[in-house]
C-alpha cells in the first residue's frame, strides 16, 4: 500500500521507522527537539534525540565516534554547506576508519543536509556541493528525487554500514507523490528509469530530474522520444543502467544542478566515454550549472542554473549532430 | 546615536514590510536586527574613521550606522543594479569596504577568523587601526570562535569580539546549547580560557555599550590585544523569514518564544525595554532633545527609509548574464 506524501514527510517517515525498528539509531542536529512538542523527542527521549548547538565539527565527529562505538547516528545539518566547517570528519575521518582499520572499526553514520536550495539563498546556501565527495572512496552519496526514494533510500542510509551523505533537495521539500507505507528500502547502486525513450538518454538527479522529465514531455510533442534516467545515488554510481541507455539510443545529455567541473555529469560522462564509446553516435552534452558562485538576484540565479529550456536545447543539438564514421 | 537608532529601526520594519507590501520582491533568506540598535550603535559609535568590522548575515545595522545609502542597501536586498552590491549578495551578504565593513559571513561563525585576519593585517600596518567583530551566541560555539579567540590573545591583536547575545540560536534557547548559559554563567565567561578580558553589558543601552566598548578599542589601539564584550540584547523579529521553496509566499514568523516556547511574557518584557523609547526617554529627560525633536528625527528617518523603499523598487533587475562578471578576480 502507498499513499501520497510530501518530500519532507517521507524523510521524516524513514527517520521515524528506522528509529523504531533499531533502538541504536540516534537523531541529533541543529534546531531540532528544543522543545517537548517534537515528535521524535517525545517518541525515543532526550538519549536518541537532541539538539547540538552550532558546532559542525563536533556534531559530524561526535557522530563518527557513536557509530564506532555501535550507534547509528544521523546527523541533522540542515544545509550542505554547514558541513564544510566540518570538513575533515566528513572527508578524513569517517570513510577512512573502516580501511584504515582493516575492516576492525565501521562508522555506519547518516549526514543529512539539504542542498541546491536556488530560491535566492545567494552565495553560500545554494551550492549542490556533492561534487567534491564523489572522489571520497567509503563515502556513499545519495540524491533522492521523489517522495518515494526519499524514504527507501534513507532507510538503506542508516542500515548501511558505511558514512553516508543522504542530500535532500530543498527546492522538492513540498513536493508530493506515492511512498509506500511500512518498510521500505531502495537499495544502492540502483538507478530508476524514470521515463522510457529511445532516441536520446538524459540523466540527472535531484531537482533536475523533473526538469528533465518536463523537457522530455515537451520534446515527445515534437516527436523525440527522451529516455530519463536518476542514478539515485551517485556513488555508488549505476553505470550498466546508463550504458544500457545509451546503448539503445546513442545520445546522452547530462544534467546536473552543481558546477561543470564539480558536477556527477563529468563523471557520468567520462564513464561513459571509457566504456561506451562505441554506442556513442553524437558528442555526450552537459547542462550544468556555470561555473560561478550564485548571486542572489533572481534573472542571475536563473541564468545559471539547468533548466527545461536548456535541456530541451542540448537534446536538439544531440539529435542534430552525428558522428562521422 | 538616537538619529542611527531610528534609521536601523525604521530600515528593518520597511525590509520586514516588503514581504507583506511587495510580496515576490525579497528573496531566499532575510534577517532583522530591529531590537539591536542600542549594541550596533553604541558599539559604532566607539570607532574612528579608519578602523574596521566584520558581522553575520544580520548585517543590515552597521553600514546603516557607518553612513552607507539606504537606498543602495535596499536595492540590493532587492536584487537590483543598484544595490550595494550590484545584486550579488542580497541581504545576508552587505559589504562595504571603503567605510571600513569589510564584508559578511552567512555560515554561522566564519566571519570570526576573518576578522582576526583583518586585526592581523592592521597590526602589520602599524597604523592604529582597530578591528570590530560582531557575531551571535550560537557563533560562539563554532571551533572558529575559540580558534581566533586564542590566537588574537596570544598576538596581541587590535580587535573587540561583540557577541550579540539575543539568546536565540535560530530556533534553539541558549541555555540549551551554550555551557556557560546552562549554568547561569555570562557568555562572556568564555573569554577566561583564552586570558583576554570579558565583560558583560546591557546592550539595549548604547551608552553602556559605548563605554564598554570603547574600554576595549581604547586596549586594542594600544597594543594590549583583544576584548570579548557579551552584549545582551533580544531582536523583536524571529530568526529569519520563513523556509520554503518557490511558490510558498514569504513572510516573517512570530519570534521564536511565542511561535516555539509559548513564551509570551518573555516577549512582552522584552519589547517593553525596546532601547529606542527607553533612551528616547533618557534623553528627554535629561534635556538633550525634546519630545518634539525626537518626533521629527523619527519622522526624517521614516522619509529617508520610504524612498529608499522607493528608489529599490523603481531599479531594474539585473541583466542575467551578468552572473558570470565576478566569477573571479
Amino acid at each position: 500500500m502507498s499513499r501520497e506524501l510530501t518530500y519532507i514527510a517521507a524523510i521524516a517517515e524513514a527517520v521515524n521507522d528506522e528509529m523504531t525498528r533499531d533502538e541504536t539509531v540516534l537523531y541529533f542536529g541543529q534546531n531540532i527537539a528544543t522543545t517537548e512538542n517534537d515528535p521524535f523527542l517525545a517518541a525515543f527521549g532526550s538519549d536518541r534525540v537532541r539538539v547540538t548547538p552550532i558546532s559542525e565539527t563536533a556534531e559530524i565527529g561526535i557522530g563518527v565516534g557513536a557509530a564506532m562505538a555501535g550507534y547509528r547516528p544521523v546527523v541533522e545539518l540542515y544545509m550542505a554547506e554547514f558541513m564544510l566547517v566540518a570538513m575533515d570528519q566528513v572527508v578524513n575521518e569517517a570513510p577512512r576508519m573502516h580501511t584504515m582499520s582493516g575492516g576492525r572499526v565501521k562508522v555506519p553514520l547518516v549526514l543529512k543536509a539539504g542542498y541546491g536550495f536556488t530560491a535566492g539563498w545567494a552565495g553560500q546556501h545554494t551550492g549542490s556541493i556533492y561534487g567534491m565527495f564523489l572522489g571520497v572512496p567509503g563515502l556513499k552519496v545519495v540524491l533522492p528525487a521523489t517522495p518515494a526514494d526519499a524514504k527507501g533510500l534513507l532507510t538503506t542510509a542508516i542500515r548501511d554500514d558505511n558514512p553516508v551523505l543522504y542530500l535532500q533537495h530543498y527546492l522538492l521539500t513540498l513536493e508530493t507523490g506515492d511512498v509506500p507505507e511500512g518498510e521500505y528500502a531502495v537499495p544502492f547502486g540502483v538507478a530508476a528509469v524514470s521515463r522510457p525513450g529511445s532516441d536520446v538518454t538524459i540523466v540527472a538527479t535531484g531537482w533536475t530530474v523533473h526538469r528533465a522529465l518536463a523537457a522530455a514531455a515537451r520534446l515527445a510533442d515534437e516527436g523525440i522520444s527522451a529516455e530519463v534516467i536518476d542514478p539515485r545515488t551517485v556513488n555508488p554510481l549505476d553505470r550498466d543502467t546508463i550504458l544500457s541507455s545509451v546503448a539503445k539510443t546513442g545520445r546522452l545529455v547530462l544534467v546536473d544542478q552543481a558546477t561543470r567541473h564539480s558536477s556527477v555529469a563529468a563523471v557520468i560522462a567520462s564513464e561513459v566515454s571509457e566504456y561506451g564509446f562505441e554506442y556513442l553516435r553524437a558528442p555526450i552534452k552537459h547542462v550544468t550549472a556555470l561555473d560561478t558562485t550564485i548571486a542572489y538576484s533572481q534573472p542571475m540565479e536563473a541564468y545559471v542554473v539547468p533548466d527545461e529550456d536548456k535541456i530541451v536545447g542540448a537534446v536538439r543539438q544531440v539529435l542534430a549532430l552525428e558522428v562521422a564514421t | 546615536m538616537f538619529t542611527q537608532m531610528l534609521r536601523i529601526r525604521e530600515f528593518e520594519e520597511r525590509v520586514k514590510r516588503t514581504f507583506t507590501e511587495h510580496p515576490g520582491v525579497i528573496r531566499g533568506h532575510t534577517h532583522l536586527a530591529d531590537g539591536v540598535e542600542a549594541s550596533i550603535v553604541g558599539s559604532l559609535a566607539a570607532i574612528r574613521a579608519g578602523d574596521q568590522l566584520m558581522a553575520t548575515y544580520r548585517c543590515h545595522g552597521y553600514p546603516l550606522a557607518l553612513g552607507t545609502d539606504p537606498n543602495a542597501m535596499m536595492a540590493e536586498i532587492y536584487g537590483r543594479t543598484t544595490g550595494l552590491c550590484g545584486g550579488y549578495g542580497g541581504s545576508m551578504h552587505l559589504a562595504d569596504p571603503d567605510r571600513g565593513f569589510v564584508g559578511t559571513s552567512g555560515i554561522v561563525g566564519q566571519s570570526i577568523p576573518q576578522a582576526t585576519g583583518v586585526a592581523y593585517a592592521a597590526q602589520i600596518r602599524g597604523d592604529g587601526q582597530v578591528v570590530l567583530c560582531f557575531f551571535g551566541d550560537g557563533a560562539s560555539k563554532q571551533g572558529a570562535f575559540h580558534e581566533s579567540l586564542n590566537i588574537a590573545s596570544l598576538w596581541r591583536l587590535p580587535i573587540v569580539y561583540i557577541l550579540e547575545n539575543n539568546n536565540y540560536n535560530a530556533v534553539t534557547r541558549t541555555e540549551q546549547e551554550d555551557a556557560n548559559a546552562a549554568a547561569g554563567e555570562p557568555l562572556s565567561t568564555k573569554a577566561t580560557a583564552y586570558s583576554m578580558p570579558g565583560v558583560t553589558v546591557d546592550g539595549c543601552d548604547p551608552l553602556a555599550v559605548h563605554d564598554a566598548v570603547a574600554t576595549a578599542v581604547a586596549r586594542a589601539r594600544a597594543g594590549e590585544g583583544p576584548t570579548l564584550v557579551e552584549s545582551k540584547v533580544y531582536r523583536f523579529s524571529a530568526h529569519g523569514n520563513i523556509i520554503a521553496p518557490p511558490g510558498v509566499p514569504l513572510h516573517f514568523p512570530e519570534h521564536e518564544a511565542i511561535e516555539v516556547f509559548g513564551a509570551v511574557e518573555e516577549y512582552e518584557a522584552a519589547k517593553r525595554g525596546d532601547p529606542i523609547p527607553r533612551f528616547r526617554g533618557v534623553l528627554v529627560t535629561e534635556g538633550v532633545l525634546t519630545s518634539a525633536e525626537a518626533d521629527e528625527l523619527a519622522a526624517s528617518a521614516a522619509d529617508e527609509m520610504a524612498a529608499a523603499v522607493r528608489f529599490g523598487l523603481e531599479s531594474p533587475l539585473p541583466a542575467p548574464e551578468a552572473a558570470l562578471a565576478f566569477a573571479e578576480a
